[in-house]
């Protein structure tokens, strides 16, 4: 595999994230429990939107061939997504949507730190405007994991289900896939061993405070980074992916 | 005594002096602000949903984002009108009791349903056009959060109605489909909009005494009128039908005619027999139903967190 | 009625530095630091702001309306205090 292709996945595995992720949380718009929070999560759904636009475009400008950031986001099936189990997870209530953001807002922020050492320059370009980003979505959704889990005994009891439940798709954030491996070994990508120590650290801090057990289980589901992925992406695609399906070629 | 804080307060809406929180006022004044300020604050708030429904299915990233980025601002505008009126003394609390148990109303076009994603354009270009027109002589409306909060709306407001405009003239420029779709959707959409007015005027009770409070500035057939004069050569550049046969220009008047609005359907949806008007109901009760333990866990985080602070303090 | 509802808080922007903070509305929030961030992402979604100030809003004190008269009038007929007040010769032009 040449340098280019490689980054051209690269690309895919960070672009899918986002969007992916990005998706999730755009169903919330308009069911927020307050309007103020409505307000929140839309706006770390524009960010993540944004982000993935400015990766695919680089992406679509690597691969040639008539490509544009929308053949990569509409016209691709589950089989060549690469995002990770956790993002397609479905949102089911604030807690899950919460838990799953914070773990990903972790792996995220760190993530573009490891970044901004990358060799490659758009690379760095595109982790240096997502970082405040990142940082600012970390700190909201670690508020909401010490505001539930410290909060009621509800609420502490549904946040600590959604740890559970969550948790065996955090492994797969830190298992680097063969692109990654390449892209790292060439000085594009990032070294996923540095970010899973700050992650652990992290984690730990936040769900020390927020007084949730941190689930003991070490058996993590993994794939999405190969197109292996749960039943939820096909799904979420479908309905993504709709109209450009059913308009081939046509311009919106 | 009575009589003449009201000449007062009649005194200075003659001269254009805003009435502001906590000047006097007519009873009846403040009762009308909220009743006002409240339905165009849930308008907002379920006008979210019909637009929500696309956004997943958005048919580009360029189209999600400006989507998004729009039914996110509506969330906006509902929060700030929530908070002019606010300051007449009710809660928001109580606003959305009123809203969940059917006492207050909201705009009766977000109780019809968004078929395709040509109604997303209709929408931008005709549901927000029609609300400019009500919402830019807002921004002089005799009562001051009002009307600063109007200020805001509109200046937020003006991408909409260019976004939905831009949709609509992709699809007329586009395949044969496409285009179909956006001549249905103006077909759908453009009478709910010319009713988004509201009745007649003389059928309008309220009317009169809002105009001489200057909470409105224009009557609704004023109104009407005006958004048909400018969104008629709007269609032509589109190369759209405007579902009307009785459409035609005036020479005399210096306006379009038009045929005569179903006020039975009107009345009908506004009585909450629209074709969403139930989902629509039940979408904002359930948001907020199952919100409630979210809400609850912030408010006992909060709690504690002062306690502790306090307690240090002590120990201190 | 709920007797838990989110405070309410009243929001100030300086819209940039050089300015003074500005009330630009208010927001329901849990507690302040939520209330910061919540003002950031209704009150400055379009760059408005580069500084956000909220206090809640039952920590405001404002005078009585019915009090306007005393409070503000006598300022109406100190016209000294206005530099137009002072007449000087016209060769002065600028003072």
């Amino acid at each position: 595999m040449n340098k280019e292709e490689i980054t051209f996945q690269y690309l895919l595995h960070l672009g899918d994230n986002s969007l992916i992720l990005g998706q999730r949380i755009a169903e919330w718009c308009g069911h927020g429990p307050i309007l103020e929070q409505d307000i929140a999560l839309t706006n770390i759904s524009l960010d993540l939107f944004g982000e993935s636009r400015n990766i695919y475009q680089y992406a679509a400008q690597l691969k040639g061939d008539n490509h544009t950031e929308d053949s990569l986001a509409f016209l691709r099936d589950v089989l060549e997504f690469k995002n990770v189990l956790l993002v397609e997870q479905p949102n089911i209530d604030w807690a899950y949507t919460i838990c799953r953001q914070f773990f990903f807002d972790t792996f995220h922020f760190y993530l573009q730190h490891e970044l901004l050492k990358s060799k490659d320059e758009r690379i760095v370009e595109i982790a240096n405007k997502a970082i405040k980003e990142s940082a600012y979505h970390l700190k909201w959704s670690s508020e909401w994991m010490i505001r539930l889990g410290d909060g009621t005994e509800i609420s502490h009891q549904k946040i600590q289900n959604a740890v559970n439940d969550l948790w065996e798709f955090t492994g797969e954030l830190f298992i680097p896939s063969e692109i990654e491996t390449l892209a790292y070994q060439s000085g594009i990508g990032a070294d996923l061993n540095n970010i899973k120590q700050l992650w652990h650290e992290k984690v730990k801090a936040i769900l020390d405070e927020a007084t949730i057990q941190i689930p003991t289980n070490d058996f993590f589901q993994k794939g999405g980074k190969n197109g292996i992925h749960s039943e939820h992406l096909g799904f979420v695609l479908a309905e993504m992916q709709y109209l450009q399906r059913v308009h081939p070629g046509a311009e919106w | 005594m009575e009589i003449n804080l009201e000449d007062i307060f009649q005194n200075k809406i003659d001269n254009e002096v805003k009435i502001e929180p906590r000047d006097w006022m007519p009873e009846k004044y403040r009762k009308t602000l909220i009743r006002q300020i409240s339905q165009h604050a849930h308008s907002e708030i379920v006008g979210m949903l019909p637009e929500g429904n696309w956004i997943t299915r958005a048919p580009n990233l360029r189209r999600k984002v400006a989507l998004l980025a729009k039914v996110q601002d509506e969330a906006g505008h509902g929060l700030y009108l929530y908070s002019a009126a606010e300051t007449l003394g009710m809660t928001r609390d109580e606003m959305y009791n009123e809203l969940h148990t059917g006492k207050a109303k909201y705009s009766s076009i977000f109780n019809y349903p968004t078929l395709s994603w040509a109604d997303m354009g209709a929408i931008g270009w005709l549901v927000d056009g029609a609300a400019i027109m009500n919402q830019v002589p807002l921004c002089r409306t005799s009562y001051g959060p009002y009307a600063r909060a109007m200020v805001r709306v509109c200046k937020e407001e003006s991408f909409h109605q260019r976004q939905g405009y831009e949709i609509m003239m992709s699809l007329c420029n586009g395949t044969p489909e496409q285009k179909t779709m956006a001549q249905d959707a103006l077909n759908r959409w453009w009478w709910p909009s010319i009713m988004m007015f509201g009745p007649n005027d003389d059928n309008s009770p309220n009317s009169a005494q809002s105009m001489k409070w200057k909470i409105k500035r224009f009557s609704n057939d004023e109104l009407r009128q005006k958004f048909i004069d400018v969104t008629i050569p709007q269609a032509e550049l589109l190369g759209l039908t405007v579902p009307d046969k009785d459409l035609k220009w005036n020479e005399a008047r210096g306006h379009y005619d038009f045929g005569i609005i179903n006020w039975d359907e009107f009345n009908n949806v506004v009585a909450g027999n629209g074709p969403c008007n139930k989902q629509r109901l039940k979408a904002r009760v359930d948001a907020w139903n199952n919100g409630e333990w979210v809400r609850d866990a912030a408010n006992a985080y909060a709690q504690k967190r002062k306690n502790r602070v306090k307690s240090g303090q002590q120990a201190a | 009625m709920n007797q838990n509802e989110w405070p309410l808080w009243e929001v100030f922007i300086r819209a940039k530095q050089g300015l003074s903070h500005k009330h630009v509305g208010s927001l329901h929030a849990a507690d302040y630091q939520m209330a910061i961030e919540n003002a950031r992402d209704v009150y400055t979604r379009r760059m408005e702001g580069v500084s956000i100030w909220v206090v809640e809003s039952n920590n405001l004190y404002a005078n009585e309306p019915n009090e306007q008269d005393a409070l503000f009038e006598p300022a109406t007929d100190k016209i000294y205090r206005h530099p137009t007040f002072y007449v000087l010769p016209e060769e002065l032009n600028h003072m």
